[in-house]
Formats: C-alpha cells, sequence, structure tokens
C-alpha cells in the first residue's frame, strides 16, 4: 500500500513537472528527521515545522514573524466573564485538502475541532493510543488535561471551550502546534479501513501545503494547495531537504541546493554573510539563558549573596565569547520581543570590587561552590562550558572558588531540579506561545519547584502576581502585572540572567516574503521565490 | 555436507543470543532515559515520568523487558520506534539499500585502487613511487572521517562547484523506491538524467567511505606482494625470461591475494562504521545516520532492533561464506 501511495504520489509530480519543466519550487534545508506528522504526538521544533506549519492550521494562529495572535480557523472567539467558558465562531467554507490518498466531502465544522482535542486526553478516544506510546507531551505540558473540563459543539461552526478555573494563557496555548486541527472525516475512513497509523505517516489539513512524500530521513515534499482559505501560494513546490550537518547546510546553501537554511553554525554566519548571493536575518530569539542558584541551600538562600555573585560576573565577555556577538546581555528573565518586558529594570552591574564588599558584608568567606554547565548546545546557549570557565576566573576574582561540574544531558535535566542539588546550574528556555506565564510562572512559581524551578525560589509576592495575571484576559493588566514581577525577580536575584541569543536565517537572495519567527518556527506561506 | 551447515547453524544460535543481550543492555548502560529526553529543559512530574515509562513497559523489571523482547524476535517482531513510533523493521527495510549501495561502492572503488597501488608499490620498491604511495596511504588511514568530507565538499563542491553537497540524487528526480538503490531505480524510473545525478552524489560520499579501506588494502597488497617476489618461483619464472607483467600479474598477484581478501573480508566492519559518520556528513539517508540519531534519543527499540538486524546481516553473510568455503574446499567441511 505504502508503495502504491509513494507511486501515485510520483506519478502525480512527474505530471506536474511534465506541465513545467521546473516549476516553482522552494527548497529549504532542515535540520533533521520529522519524528512524524501528527504534531499533537511530539515536541521537536522540525517536525512542526514539517506538520503543522505546512499542512495544518489552528484556531488562532501567530501573527507571522511575531508572538501576537491572530484569527485562524476561528474567526473570533468570545471569553465568558468569569474567564471559564471560550466560545469560537469557525470560518465558513474552509476545505482540507485534497490528497492522492483522501478525497474531502465536507468543509472544517465543529466535529474536526473536538475530534483534535479529545484524542489528546480522553482516555477512552480510539484515537487516544492509536500510536504506540502516544503521550501528547505538549498537551499535558501545557496542564490541558486539567484545565479542560468539556469541548462543546454549539452548532456546525461554533464551538465551546469550558474551562475548570478561568486561564488567561489558554488563548495563547492554542496556537501552539499541538493545537492543529485534524480532519474527523479523513480519521473515521482511516479507521474504517484499519488503517488509523497512516494519521502520523499522511497528514491531512487545512494548511497552506499539501503533503505529497515523505523519503525517510531525505526529503519530504509538499505542493500548493489550491484550495486554501487564505489564498494559493505563490510557489507551486516546497521540499525539505533533511540535512542535518550545520556545516554541510550552508555549504548546501551556498551552492544553490537550497534556498532556506535552518540553523546555522555560529562561526558560519560570517562567511555566509560575505556571500553576495546570500542574505542573513537575524532576529533576538524568544529565549533566555540563566545560571540558578539554589536558592534554598545556604548562602545561596541570602538574596545579597546572590547579588554579589551576580556583580561579579561579566557577561558582555560571555556574549562576545561564546556567541561572537550573535546574543544580547540579558536582564530580565524574558526576552524583550515579548510583551511586559519590563525594561525600566536596572540589571546587576559588573562590579567585582563592589561584589567582594558585599559578600563580606553578608559574612560570607571563602566561599567554595559548584557551576553546572550543561554538556550540550542549545539555541540559548552554544557552550556552556566555556560560559562557566569564564564565570569561574570573575568568581575567583572575588575570592570564591568556583568547580565546574556537568553530567551527561538526560542526567543532568534531572539533577540539576532536585531541591538540595548542590551549586548553580547553567539553562535556558525557549519560549512555547510569546506569553510571559510561559517563561515567568513555568520557571519561576512555587509551583515549579523541584521541577522547572531550578533556582528552587518560591516568593509569595511574585507567585501571587501571577496567579493574579492568569486568572485577567485583560493584556493591559497582565502587562502591569508582570512588569511588577519582573521586580521583584531583579530585587531578588534567584538567577543570574546570562543573554538572549539572535535567531538566524540565512537564504538566497531570490527569496521574497520570508519573515523571521521569534518561535523559532520556519514557516512557508506567503513566501515567493525569484525565477 | 547437510551435517556442516547444520553445525554452522547451531553455531549462530549462542551468537544470536549473545548479539540480543549486548544490543539490549548496552543502550540501557547510557545515563538518561527516552522519556525524561522526550520533554528536553521541561520538567516532567515524576507522576507523568512514571506514567509514560509504565505505558512504554520501561518499568518492569530488566529480564521481564529482555525476555519480552526475546519473544518478539523470535516472531520477527523488532518493536516500533519509541520517537517516530514507525515499527524498526519498516525503518531498517527502508534505510538499508542506501548504505548497502554506498558501500558497496566504496569497497569498489577501494578494491579497484587499492590493489594496483599496492602492486605497483611493490614493483617498484624503494623508489619515490613506492615511498609517495605508501604516504598517500598513511594519510588516508589517519585522516579523521568527519574532517575529511568536509574539507571534500568545501573544495569541490563550494570552491569549485564540481559535485552536489549532500543527498542522494537532484531534488528535481522523484520516483517510487522499487530496490532501494539509487543507481538502480534511477535507470528504472526512465527520468532522463536521473542516473547521472545519481552517479554524481555518489562521488563524494564514495570517497571518503573508501579512503580507509583503500589505505589498507594497498599497504597489504604491497607486503603481501613483496613477500610473494622475493620466492624462489617467481625468481625462476623471471629466469625462463618470462614478460614481467606475466610474471607480476598471473604468478605473484595470484598468490599475493589469498591475505589481502582476507583483509578486504574484514573492511566490512570498518565500512559499516565508517558510513555511520560518512552518512551524517553526507545526508546520506541510510542505517548509519538512523543508528546514531536513535542512541541521542535513547530511542531503545530502534538501537537493540537496528543493531539486532546489522548484526543478523553479518551472520547471514559469514554463514554464506562458511558455506561456500566449505563447497569450494571440502577439507573445511571435516
Amino acid at each position: 500500500m505504502k508503495k502504491l501511495s509513494t507511486l501515485l504520489a510520483a506519478t502525480a509530480i512527474a505530471t506536474l513537472m511534465a506541465g513545467s519543466a521546473w516549476s516553482k519550487t522552494l527548497v529549504y534545508c532542515s535540520e533533521a528527521s520529522p519524528e512524524g506528522f501528527d504534531p499533537g504526538l511530539y515536541t521537536g521544533g522540525q517536525t512542526f515545522d514539517a506538520s503543522s506549519r505546512t499542512a495544518y492550521n489552528r484556531l488562532v494562529e501567530f501573527k507571522h514573524g511575531g508572538t501576537e495572535l491572530e484569527p485562524g480557523l476561528a474567526e473570533s472567539y468570545e471569553v465568558s466573564a468569569d474567564g471559564k467558558e471560550y466560545t469560537f465562531k469557525l470560518r465558513k467554507g474552509v476545505k482540507f485538502q485534497t490528497t492522492e490518498y483522501f478525497t474531502p466531502t465536507r468543509e472544517l465544522n465543529a466535529d474536526d475541532v473536538i475530534f483534535s482535542f479529545e484524542r489528546q486526553y480522553k482516555t477512552d478516544n480510539p484515537w487516544n493510543k492509536y500510536v504506540a506510546g502516544a503521550s501528547w507531551e505538549y498537551f499535558a505540558g501545557m496542564g490541558f488535561p486539567d484545565l479542560i473540563d468539556k469541548i462543546e459543539k454549539v452548532d456546525d461552526l461554533t464551538v465551546k471551550f469550558v474551562l475548570k478555573r478561568p486561564e488567561a494563557p489558554f488563548i495563547a496555548n492554542l496556537g501552539m502546534d499541538f493545537a492543529s486541527i485534524l480532519s474527523k472525516e479523513y480519521a473515521d475512513k482511516l479507521a474504517a479501513d484499519g488503517k488509523m497509523e497512516l494519521l502520523n505517516q499522511q497528514p491531512l489539513g487545512t494548511g497552506p501545503f499539501t503533503f505529497v512524500a515523505y523519503q525517510t530521513d531525505a526529503a519530504i515534499r509538499y505542493k500548493a494547495n489550491p484550495d486554501y482559505w487564505n489564498g494559493k501560494q505563490p510557489i507551486d513546490d516546497l521540499v525539505f531537504a533533511i540535512t542535518t550537518d550545520a556545516a554541510v547546510r550552508a555549504q548546501k546553501l551556498k551552492a544553490g541546493e537550497c534556498h532556506i537554511m535552518a540553523y546555522p553554525n555560529s562561526a558560519d554566519v560570517a562567511e555566509l554573510k560575505k556571500d553576495e548571493n546570500l542574505t542573513v536575518l537575524e532576529q533576538e530569539g524568544l529565549n533566555v539563558s540563566y545560571l540558578a542558584y539554589n536558592t534554598l541551600v545556604p548562602p545561596f538562600d541570602k538574596a545579597e549573596v546572590r547579588k554579589a555573585l551576580n556583580m561579579a560576573v561579566n557577561k558582555q565577555a560571555i556574549v562576545d565569547a561564546v556567541f561572537q556577538g550573535a546574543a544580547t546581555v540579558a536582564k530580565n528573565p524574558i526576552p524583550p520581543t515579548m510583551w511586559s518586558y519590563n525594561n525600566a529594570v536596572e540589571d546587576d552591574k559588573y562590579d567585582p570590587e563592589a561584589a567582594k564588599k558585599m559578600l563580606e558584608e553578608a559574612g560570607v568567606k571563602d566561599l567554595h561552590m559548584k557551576i553546572w554547565a550543561m554538556p550540550v548546545a542549545r539555541p540559548y546557549m552554544l557552550n556552556a562550558r566555556r560560559a562557566a570557565e569564564l564565570m569561574q576566573a570573575d568568581l575567583a576574582k572575588i575570592g570564591v572558588t568556583a568547580e565546574i561540574v556537568s553530567y551527561e544531558w538526560a542526567e543532568y535535566l534531572k539533577l540539576s531540579s532536585a531541591k538540595d542539588r548542590d551549586g548553580a546550574a547553567i539553562l535556558g528556555w525557549t519560549g512555547d506561545n510569546g506569553d510571559p506565564d510561559n517563561f515567568l510562572d513555568t520557571l519561576l512559581g512555587c509551583d515549579a519547584v523541584g521541577g522547572n524551578n531550578r533556582a528552587q525560589w518560591c516568593n509569595k509576592d511574585f507567585d501571587d502576581l501571577m496567579t493574579k495575571a492568569k486568572a485577567t484576559a485583560d493584556v493591559a493588566e497582565r502587562t502591569k502585572l508582570y512588569e511588577e514581577a519582573q521586580v521583584i525577580f531583579k530585587k531578588e536575584a534567584p538567577w543570574n540572567t546570562l543573554d538572549h541569543s539572535l535567531v538566524v536565517v540565512p537564504m538566497s537572495k531570490k527569496v521574497t516574503g520570508f519573515k523571521m519567527d521569534p518561535l523559532g518556527i520556519h514557516r512557508f506561506d506567503g513566501v515567493d521565490i525569484a525565477e | 555436507m547437510f551435517r556442516f551447515i547444520f553445525g554452522r547453524l547451531a553455531v549462530l544460535i549462542p551468537t544470536f543470543i549473545g548479539v540480543s543481550i549486548i544490543a539490549f543492555s548496552f543502550i540501557r548502560l547510557l545515563p538518561g532515559d527516552p522519556v525524561m529526553l522526550m520533554s528536553g529543559e521541561r520538567v516532567m512530574s515524576p507522576e507523568r515520568h512514571t506514567e509514560l515509562m509504565h505505558q512504554l513497559g520501561l518499568d518492569r523489571p530488566m529480564y521481564v523487558q529482555y525476555f519480552d523482547y526475546l519473544t518478539g524476535l523470535l516472531q520477527g517482531d523488532f518493536g516500533s520506534s519509541i520517537v517516530t513510533k514507525r515499527p524498526v523493521l519498516e525503518d531498517f527495510v527502508n534505510l538499508f539499500p542506501a548504505t548497502l549501495e554506498l558501500s558497496l561502492c566504496a569497497i569498489i572503488v577501494a578494491v579497484a585502487l587499492g590493489i594496483p597501488a599496492g602492486v605497483l608499490a611493490a614493483v617498484k620498491r624503494g623508489t619515490w613511487f613506492d615511498q609517495s604511495i605508501m604516504g598517500v596511504a598513511l594519510i588516508g588511514y589517519s585522516m579523521p572521517i568527519f574532517w575529511w568530507g568536509l574539507l571534500l565538499i568545501i573544495f569541490f563542491s563550494g570552491y569549485l562547484g564540481w559535485t552536489p553537497v549532500s543527498g542522494r540524487i537532484s531534488l528535481m528526480y522523484f520516483f517510487p523506491q522499487v530496490t532501494g538503490f539509487m543507481l538502480i531505480d534511477s535507470l528504472i524510473s526512465g527520468q532522463a538524467g536521473a542516473f547521472k545525478s545519481a552517479l554524481t552524489y555518489l562521488i563524494l560520499p564514495t570517497t571518503v567511505l573508501a579512503t580507509i579501506p583503500l589505505a589498507v588494502i594497498a599497504r597489504q597488497t604491497r607486503s603481501a606482494m613483496l613477500e610473494v617476489l622475493s620466492e624462489d618461483y617467481v625468481r625462476t619464472a623471471r629466469a625462463k625470461g618470462m614478460p614481467p607483467f606475466r610474471v607480476i600479474g598471473i604468478h605473484a598477484l595470484r598468490n599475493a591475494l589469498i591475505p589481502v581478501i582476507t583483509t578486504i573480508g574484514l573492511q566490512v566492519g570498518v565500512l559499516l562504521a565508517g558510513a555511520i559518520l560518512t552518512e551524517t556528513i553526507f545526508s546520506w539517508p541510510g542505517i548509519g545516520k538512523w543508528m546514531v540519531d536513535s542512541v541521542f534519543k535513547r530511542d531503545y527499540a530502534v538501537v537493540q532492533g537496528g543493531l539486532m538486524l546489522i548484526a543478523a546481516v553479518i551472520m547471514l553473510v559469514n554463514l554464506v561464506v562458511d558455506v561456500l568455503y566449505g563447497l569450494v574446499n571440502p577439507r573445511i567441511r571435516h
């Protein structure tokens, strides 16, 4: 069957190509193979680029190139006064894609929305375990199983989400990849044919591109969806050329084998900028890297000690050495591109002399501490060991002896969460949905102690602000609360905020309409290419 | 003869069990578990972690998991990937032809160039020719594959623009996978230019993968030839006035090839190990790259299933070779 479908797809492509020698094709050098094509099942960015951002849409969408929300498959929505009911009015006339493997007979309706969500949390839903080990990680990670009370069909084009408690970030969460809307009609057909696993191999949605074929670990092919509700795309075909090595991706881009590449090595960026056929786009990413003290363990339980240590570290030197300038020094726990960023907050000044004095005043002498350095490069911290070495040298200047420790990645993630962890750990975060709650409460809330809150920091004033902000849907009101929270954070200094890294996308000058995305997504709707 | 084959098959059983234990336990010796890695920086609650480990059957005692896995293997079930959820066997069947095609091309190049180079070096022993060939072979043998691959890409693809950078065929061509061998499938497809494209995409990865076996074969051929060339029968042949080409090509080389063939056989393992790096550099969708990715993700099912399948292929090849040897040389049977 698989071979037959590939054959059919190949015939379709061959026919297309016969019509126009080599139709307008955009080639994107992606960084890894997709884990699958059902965005609800996975957490990897490469999977989202290949599934949810090409084949699917969501009720609300992030604005292209931003984190603000705009209408997607829902034209509008209303929130009840108690903040617990969200009623979505669906767009009329939205067609699902017609592919070689399925021809839809009806347009999008409320059943599709209900199906897309219920399969992720109702254990009696036949789709809940349709592939071995389906865990719906993002759905669970965003707390949806405890949040959603029920989802009701009001009429064909109206659907209501009833929540167990008010939760302002809920709407931003619906713009995330796991909340993509699938076709219930297609799923029913697969179930009737006894081929449920194909839902994860042959995606079918309402998105701008129709899936054609996936050649394992080599390439993914799409064609523009002629029935797309937001208009047909300027390009005819889209191909993901899977190229895992960043240096090779750069070479492919330079050789004209692809038009856009994902995640270049920071060392290659200068060379790519020099190439006259290429443009290099840069934007501050929605991320932060930090050094989290364990605020439960003395002497790091004292804010003045943490502040003194922060003042001893030259963060600009770290940014220069580790990122070669492709990052900015962080002063807040949220990145500057995010709404509610408090620019009035002043960072702890680099002043070793003052730091030494502060430490003496706090009664700390001959401090020996551990710095945990991550063993892997992440977008927010490319070389944690180098950063740790620089911190070690800086701390030595104020008489603090720092020992650098590291563990294998999975072990590091586990051990760094422990409440009795010895020392300060380098780690970071990349935002999921552009909501400040996704940084502030997720990483610093009292509930996250022993988990995501690596500083094990529980401050009542800060936590109250988080709870208040969650309960109100008014953005202006929430902005004020989060700004205030950042002031408390800086005063208490549970972290030394290190950097926000830049996201870099090099591409051919022939490409137009590509927008950088702070969420790290690569979207190709609206992208054109000069002949 | 049947007794001989039966004996060989009997030896496979403990080998199979041994490999299955190694494949099963090695990946589990690494710290961290797949569930933990799946969630990344986002910490999972201990309850959720327990629940997922239970769902994947990873919370059961090790011996229960092993016997479960063994039972599956005996029924031809290699399990499904923890990450992609696809059956391991399906992915292996999809990806193995790519590795095989690359390895075959590499060994053909290594033999075709290595043997003549070794012979020439031996014949011209001590001359600048000999020394430069052996020098180049030593460099080839010592070259880190990753660095060598990138160097070739930068020079031939980036600077000169002669060869494509990575992949198996130009993305312009798209046809169904029939045999999985791109050279054959491109011919079957009948699309003009597809075969040539597939061939150009093979040049650099084949060069990189062939480098070490080529160096080893050249050095082995040289030393085997030197030994044979000093034999009495070679001197006699020369004394008889036989043309040098006949002496070297027929009398000497034939005998010198025996240890060389053994060396070529041993290079199969080297090729598979080299394929892992070569495939990663050249985005070659084969089993090497697949296995490396799976180790990093602690995808137990893929690593243990993949290792078993690779071992099965090697065991099968060995069995065939043993049987053929037995057929050719009856003394071995006893």
